[in-house]
């Protein structure tokens, strides 16, 4: 199980190890069963403990981020490596959430 | 540039063997002494192409990926030449694929890999005919730091 925490309606979910096709599902899955739990105004998905990402990861925030927007919730990232930062701008997800750098 | 070594890495195409695969293909580039950040594109340029081998090439059947990657050196400069192939379902229309955004997957998928791979490496080429499979070659110079 992913490590998270509840602060007021902040949960911050926190990834850790390799992204891709294998473990992306399960990542995915892990989150949105926290948002659903939790309801949060704010998701904030920390990926300081994130090692590799491919475009796995992308799809990953990419479909977090639409299931907290049809509640009206926000998304943003946090503490996010220098090389999966570069993936994540090609995708332009930092057009579409804030990413921060820390959490 | 002469050929200075080369190696092939056949697997069945299951999730499990892609970390295998880019961690394998990045120690043997470690031979050309790269960066951290270009190990970095590496693994994540192999992960790209063998992952769509598995989820687009075989999709729910199975088959065998296979990857094949050239060294070469001068005094100068080192590449690495990497091949991933499949005898997959191949690709329709490889000009719409290459389209940022562009997928045929589901909602777990971004269309981004094939973006990716373009941006992380100097030469890139894809093949592909139709129930035959696709072939993805990716060319990336590692220049020699003093
Ligand atoms: N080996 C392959 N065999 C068959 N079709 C492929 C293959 N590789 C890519 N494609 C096709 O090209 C499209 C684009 O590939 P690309 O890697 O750019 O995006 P994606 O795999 O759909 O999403 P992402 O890579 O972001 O997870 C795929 O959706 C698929 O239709
Ligand atoms: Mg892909």
């Amino acid at each position: 199980m992913a490590a998270y925490t509840v602060n007021n309606d902040v949960l911050t979910v926190q990834f850790k190890g390799e992204i891709d096709h294998h473990s992306a599902g399960r990542m995915a899955k892990e989150a949105d069963e926290l948002i659903t739990k939790y309801e949060p105004s704010l998701l904030i998905l920390d990926f300081g403990g994130v090692t590799f990402s491919d475009s796995s990861g992308i799809a990953v925030v990419l479909g977090r981020y639409k299931k907290m927007t049809a509640k009206g919730g926000q998304t943003e990232l946090a503490s996010v490596p220098k090389s999966i930062k570069r993936i994540f701008s090609l995708a332009a997800l930092d057009k579409l959430v804030k990413i921060r750098e820390n959490v | 540039m002469y050929l200075s070594n080369e190696m092939a890495l056949s697997f069945p195409a299951k999730s499990a063997n892609e970390g295998f695969a880019r961690v394998s293909v990045a120690a043997f580039a470690a031979q050309l002494d790269p960066t951290v950040e270009e190990l970095a594109e590496i693994k994540t340029v192999v992960s790209e192409a063998v992952t769509n081998a598995i989820v687009h090439g075989y999709k729910e059947t199975t088959g065998i990926v296979h990857i094949k990657a050239k060294l070469y050196s001068d005094s100068f400069a080192g590449k690495i030449v990497i091949t991933v192939r499949d005898s997959g379902e191949g690709i329709k229309d490889i000009k719409q694929a290459l389209e940022p955004c562009f997928t045929t997957g589901a909602d777990d998928r971004a269309g981004m890999g094939f973006t990716i791979m373009q941006s992380f490496t100097d030469k890139f080429r894809v093949t592909s005919s139709l129930g035959k499979g696709t072939t993805v070659l990716m060319e990336k110079t590692i220049v020699r730091r003093s």
